[in-house]
């Protein structure tokens, strides 16, 4: 979506390798030092070859206190995935880093067990040996009858691309964080469960024995104790003590603090029940059997009524006992919850890197267009928290089903206090974001920027080199917010330092020549009880959260703001600057180089004549991804225009492939490297659709793309049929079969406008006569054909509100519509094109469109072209000025003016419009004859 | 058009119909209109609308709800159930809608038009007979007015359909008959009158099937309109220029519709809008005919997918009437098509626009899209300063 160098790329990867292998070689002097895997194969694209799974899965495994570290399961649960990768060495390994699942039953002093809330700990892990990096994010759940309580678990994202796992850590610890703290909730409440039935069951037992001892002293009036009622005096004793402590446990688990969200306006878990700190304290005191206060009662109210049975005091805390099943520690609910989100986790990040990143790069860029980009995005995209959006969706179902079942439902898990608080000795990597911060608000600072981001790349380097001699030894490279004075700016700045693709990728090469066979954790992400209150928002808990939205984007996403609440208010202001430079540059007219250009090759200029790539993709980041975009090879062109001119952004591009050689040797091959990196193929050829909650949308778009194509291609008269839709004319595509009708109704929907934020105005199939609101809602309509009068009456009415529509009738083959001349859309459609496939198709839509965006967004926003610059002006000279500026400075010709006219009237539309008021549907439409084209 | 879409030529029966209307093909330059807005409020037909103020006006429809619209940013500002009681009585209210008298029960036919006359008088048409009232104020100095029937005009041989003031001295009714007839306001003499706007002996040149098709409705005057010389009468179909001074009519257009002309106004610049039952809104111009013999205005290149009843014949209507008289013609400039049910009633706002309604229960606004794409950009510009966002930031 971002410009055609990425559809293109993608789509002639064939083509490229076979020339690649066919190539002479460089003269030695010339040539880049290979890539580390050539030797493996002569295809630097195909994938690491040591790796012996074929793609990314997701592993579960346990740190047994049995039987030691021991995987769980793997999702997807298919042995194929793993094949031969040794699952049991692998989780030893990744077990083996949980430094900081140190867990304390017993603080010293204390008379009774305490429950840690100890928090998860995130790190990534690289294996070379095994080919294998993985996301690691370490878990503990409670069992009454494990060691201490506690069952040290973990969840491992498992890649052979160390890139994915690098520049994926934000994402994949957010995500594994949702999936985490609902496994742990259920847990808690399972685990309540557990202790109440021990409860009660001690409570039975004590009964029993206080009987007997009774007995006895009724039988034994000797007024000497027997050594048997000795021993039920200690047992009973014992009984006491072990209630005390269960019931302690039992406060603790309850008094979890599920603290309120501050901004929250959801509450699935609505915490109606939760315990009061201050009561909590007396209840204590309360007798087993009636539980606390009538809230818990009522929490727990489900539980189906338990016969408690005798007991043994003494909890056997033996090796003959079979532990219990993941399964059977997690409430099933919410167990099965965790593995939905797991699932779509492994959905979510399957496939290459690239279109991941891509995926991020369209994303952070489409938010910069927010005034644009409802005429063409897709709407579940243009969603500003699209993963959380799509967590909702799949919460939907189940929203129902929690307040349904579990209106009593545990609170919002919120960890507030962390009892222990572990400080790891992991080094810190102290780099100063907030300068980049300022910088990357600067658009004219370019050169100092990439200075500055030249140096912490070196830092970086530095960082990672430090720990590369080292051989065997498992190390933590990461970052650690050991310091809990740190501000909030730092410490949230300093989170998301993954290294760039550049930086990460060479590093990765060189060191994997020298480690013969280590781990190394490259990253982590320290425990959250050192995070500062409000940045600890961020991570979310529970997996129905979405008051953590906000937070996240501010905090965890690619947002170096200082402050998030200001970050979105500080986007606006960039883009109204970019809109003011745009607006003096293009009013005063000629001081602007940009549009003293030629126009005819508007956004050609990435590709040549023959549509051969120059440029690879970049990762363009825009502002608000300064942190990680400022790694990256080229300096990064804070949004100033995120796609306003596309030669504007071409020529950016293009001074920046020249700035880049002119640099050092190494930062051009870390560039090379990146993009070998992003054209790499993975094993698992299914691209990946990053937000799942578009994977239908993902495969209407690559029908509809299809769809598209054979149109282009089919019909000679296609051009005019796409100038109407996107002139904003009605078309009606006419026929008599359903079937081909929707066909082509989905083939066309790609190029109609929208005319506000929701759905696409289009209406697949309608068999009832037309009336003018019809073409006032809808702008591409597919209409039944029927031979019966009421038939007639359907076309007589076509036929009378023809000068407002376009038709194209396809039972006959022909299309009635106005005359186009323009070239626009002979760029859009080009029926020799040589793209194949309907997804790149779309994709190479999607490109065209935002360039008109562009366009129809500068010339919405350009003052002069609507308003006199003087009082005294006369109206014509605005629209010649008007007209001026669509012809030469825009390069529109003919009809393409109506397209661009069109879009600034939905852009005028949608920006005026009052905010709870729709947009009003306007019919615009010109007296324009119409013609009939047969094929 | 239709016979495209249809297919194969096997054109069915009714379309075969072949009509003299004029049209104009999808081309029309001088159609400012080129923006509409549907109000949908209305559940009934919407049969009347009428001005408030500069952008203001209000709809009734048979749903016995008005609406107030705001022509300029069109919404619905208010909304009012009323109950209207029909006229079979000349009531007279005073502001405080107190009813200060009224008449005794007329006829069974009721009152159809009233206009103001001078000295106090009205005249309201009730049937056949146009009835002068004045009104008297009582004589005891209280609030009391009386109503004296002063004069009944039996000159119309039908009822009576419109009824309009020219100016202080004339006004003119228009029967069901289509007789048109001019009076004195002060002596309510007839000045002059017009009756055989159907007479074919006044068309030389009238196709012959206009001849067979007569029949009242075809005649009947059903509005009125005027400038400072001339009379609009919306007759049948057709459209008549009638010229007060020359007392004859000056330009006509036999056929201007479909079906019949429900109301017309005179707008500036010559021209006058019509609209009609059947569903569109069209708009002429008066112009002057050149002494050249009249050729009919070539209509085929842009009705060439036109609907079947583009033909020859369409221009004939407009055709000279008498000659030696400097004569005028009505252009049809442009037609407005939005409607798909008669269209009632119309309210010209000038520059801001054109309300239609009609009984499909729509009111639609047809605006000028130029003049109102600049609209929209000022009001996007003072948004933006209002946000602020014109400041230069750096």
């Amino acid at each position: 979506m971002i410009s055609a160098p990425d559809v293109v790329a993608f789509t002639r990867e064939e083509e490229l390798e076979d020339e690649l292998c066919s190539e002479p070689p460089l003269p030695e002097e010339y040539s880049v030092p290979l890539l580390p895997f050539a030797s493996h194969g002569a295809n630097p694209w195909a994938k690491v070859a040591s790796s012996k799974f074929t793609r990314d899965f997701i592993l579960i495994s346990e740190f047994s206190e049995q039987v030691g570290p021991q995987p769980l399961l793997t999702i997807p649960d298919d042995a194929k995935v793993s094949g031969t990768f040794d699952l049991n060495y692998f989780s030893l390994r990744i077990m083996s880093v949980d430094y900081q699942a140190s867990f304390v039953g017993h603080p010293p002093g204390s008379a009774y067990p305490k429950l840690n809330f100890v928090e998860d700990s995130k790190v990534v892990l690289g294996d070379s040996k095994e080919g294998a990096f993985a996301y690691v994010h370490h878990l503990t759940l409670y069992d009454l009858e494990a060691r201490g309580f506690v069952r040290p678990f973990c969840m491992a994202y498992i890649s052979a691309d160390e890139h994915k796992i690098m520049q994926q850590f934000q994402e994949l610890s957010a995500e594994f964080s949702k999936a985490s703290e609902c496994l742990k909730t259920g847990n808690r409440k399972a685990f309540a469960n557990e202790l109440e039935k021990k409860l009660k069951d001690l409570d039975y037992t004590r009964t029993v024995l206080h009987n007997e001892t009774e007995i006895q002293k009724k039988a034994n009036d000797k007024g000497y104790y027997t050594t048997q009622a000795i021993e039920k005096a200690n047992e009973l004793a014992s009984v006491e003590k072990s209630i005390i402590e269960h019931q302690d446990l039992l406060k603790q688990i309850r008094s979890y603090p599920y603290r309120k969200l501050k901004e929250s306006d959801f509450h699935p878990y609505e915490p109606e029940c939760a315990l009061d700190p201050a009561n909590a304290g007396c209840d204590q005191d309360l007798a087993t059997s009636d539980l606390a206060e009538p809230g818990e009662t009522h929490l727990y109210a489900h539980v189906p009524s338990y016969t408690p049975k005798l007991i043994k005091a003494k909890s056997a805390k033996c090796f003959d006992k079979k532990l219990k099943t993941l399964e059977e520690l997690c409430d099933i609910y919410f167990f099965s919850q965790t593995l939905d989100q797991l699932h779509q986790i492994e959905r979510t990040f399957r496939g290459d890197v690239c279109y991941l990143l891509t995926d991020q790069i369209s994303r952070a860029l489409l938010k910069q267009q927010s005034v644009t980009n409802f005429l063409f995005e897709d709407v579940s995209f243009l969603d500003e928290k699209p993963p959380e959006k799509r967590y909702r969706g799949c919460q939907g179902l189940s929203q129902d089903a929690i307040d349904g079942k579990c209106s009593e439902e545990s609170p919002a898990p919120k960890v507030v206090i962390s009892l222990g608080s572990y400080k790891s000795s992991v080094e810190c990597v102290p780099i100063k974001m907030e300068q980049e911060i300022e910088d990357s608000q600067e658009p004219k600072m370019t050169d100092s920027v990439t200075f500055e981001h030249q140096e912490n790349l070196d830092y970086l380097d530095a960082d990672i080199k430090g720990s590369i001699s080292s051989g065997e030894s498992i190390e933590v490279l990461g970052t650690e917010k050991s310091a809990s004075g740190l501000t909030k700016s730092e410490s949230q700045a300093s989170l998301p330092v993954s290294p760039s693709p550049q930086a990460g990728r060479s590093k990765v090469g060189s060191r994997r020549t020298v480690s013969e066979d280590s781990i190394e954790v490259l990253s982590t992400c320290p425990s959250e009880s050192l995070i500062p209150e409000d940045f600890k928002a961020s991570y979310p808990s529970a997996i129905n959260e979405e008051p953590y939205v906000d937070d996240e984007e501010g905090g965890l996403r690619f947002t170096p703001k200082l402050n998030p609440d200001n970050a979105d208010e500080q986007e606006d202001v960039s883009k109204r600057e970019n809109l003011v430079q745009v607006d003096s540059a293009c009013c005063i007219g000629k001081e602007s180089p940009n549009f003293l250009e030629p126009v005819p090759d508007l956004g050609q200029k990435p590709c040549d004549e023959d549509g051969v790539v120059r440029i690879p993709p970049q990762p363009y980041r825009p502002a608000e991804q300064g942190l990680r975009g400022s790694f990256g090879g080229f300096p990064s062109h804070d949004g100033v225009s995120g796609g306003l001119l596309p030669y504007e952004l071409d020529s950016r591009y293009l001074t920046g492939n020249r700035e880049v050689s002119k640099s050092s040797l190494d930062e051009c091959s870390d560039s090379t490297s990146y993009i070998s990196s992003a054209a790499s193929t993975c094993s698992d050829r299914t691209p990946s659709p990053a937000h799942p909650a578009c994977l239908a949308s993902e495969r209407h778009k690559k029908k509809a793309g299809q769809n598209a194509l054979r149109f282009i291609r089919q019909y000679p008269f296609a051009h005019p049929a796409i100038y109407s839709l996107l002139s904003g004319r009605t078309l009606i595509v006419l026929g008599e079969e359903e079937a081909i009708v929707k066909k082509l109704v989905t083939a066309l929907s790609i190029f109609v406008p929208n005319c506000g934020v929701y759905a696409k105005p289009v209406k697949h199939w309608v068999t009832s006569p037309l009336h003018v609101v019809d073409f006032q809602k809808w702008k591409l309509i597919g209409l039944q054909r029927m031979v019966s009068p009421a038939g007639v009456n359907v076309l007589h009415a076509l036929s009378r509100y023809s000068r407002y529509v376009s038709i194209l009738d396809a039972d006959s083959k022909t299309l009635r519509c106005p005359l186009y001349k323009g070239t626009l859309v002979s760029r859009l459609a080009d029926h020799r094109t040589q793209i194949k496939r309907g997804s790149t198709y779309y994709l190479h839509v999607q490109s065209i469109l935002t360039q008109l965006c562009s366009k129809a967004f500068l010339f919405t926003f350009c003052h002069h072209l609507h308003l006199p610059i003087s009082e005294r002006e006369p109206e014509e000279s605005v629209v010649n000025r008007r007209m001026n500026f669509l012809k030469l400075q825009l390069g529109l010709a003919n009809e393409d003016i109506k397209i661009v006219q069109y879009l600034a009237e939905l852009l005028k539309l949608q920006y005026i419009q009052e905010p709870g008021q729709g947009v009003n549907p306007l019919l615009r439409f010109d007296y324009v004859p119409s013609f009939l084209y047969k094929i | 058009m239709l016979r495209w879409l249809i297919g194969g030529g096997r054109e069915p029966q009714g379309l075969a119909e072949k009509s003299s209307v004029q049209t104009i093909g999808e081309e029309q330059i001088q159609n400012p209109y080129t923006e509409l807005l549907v109000l949908k409020g209305h559940q009934d037909i919407v049969r009347f609308l009428v001005q408030i103020d500069d952008c203001r006006f209000a709809s009734a429809g048979d749903d016995g709800i008005i609406f107030l619209w705001n022509a300029q940013c069109l919404t619905v500002l208010q909304r009012l159930d009323v109950w209207l009681s029909g006229g079979s009585d000349l009531c007279v209210w005073n502001r405080k809608l107190d009813l200060l008298c009224k008449t005794s029960h007329l006829t069974d036919a009721g009152i159809s038009a009233l206009v103001e006359l001078p000295k106090n008088c009205v005249a309201a048409a009730v049937g056949k007979e146009l009835i002068i009232f004045r009104l008297i104020a009582s004589n005891d100095g209280s609030e009391g007015w009386n109503v004296l029937e002063v004069k009944r005009l039996v000159d119309h041989q039908d009822n009576i359909l419109s009824l309009v003031s020219v100016h202080d001295l004339t006004f003119v009714t228009g029967s069901h008959v289509g007789e048109l007839i001019v009076w004195d306001a002060l002596d309510w003499t007839k000045q002059a009158s017009e009756c055989n706007f159907w007479d074919s002996s006044v068309h030389p040149d009238a196709q012959p099937e206009i001849k067979l098709s007569q029949s009242p409705n075809e005649t009947s005057v059903q509005h009125l309109t005027f400038d400072e010389e001339c009379v609009f009468a919306a007759v049948g179909k057709g459209i008549y220029v009638y010229n007060l001074q020359m007392k004859r009519v000056i330009a006509c257009q036999r056929t201007a519709h479909d079906s019949s002309v429900l109301h017309i106004e005179k707008v500036p610049n010559r021209q006058l809008i019509s609209c009609s039952e059947d569903g569109s809104v069209r708009i002429w111009e008066l112009r002057e005919k050149q002494q050249l013999p009249a050729e009919p205005v070539p209509t085929g290149f842009f009705n060439m997918w036109g609907f079947g009843r583009a033909n020859k014949q369409a221009n004939q209507a407009a055709k000279k009437m008498q000659e030696n008289t400097p004569m005028y013609f009505l252009e049809l400039v442009g037609d407005l098509i939005g409607h798909s049910s008669a269209v009632q009633m119309f309210l010209y706002f000038g520059e801001l626009g054109l309300a239609t309604c009609s009984a499909d229960h729509l009111i639609i606004l047809w605006k000028d899209g130029e003049r109102e794409s600049r609209l929209r950009s000022l009001t996007l510009f003072q948004k933006l300063a209002q946000n602020g966002d014109l400041q230069l930031k750096f």
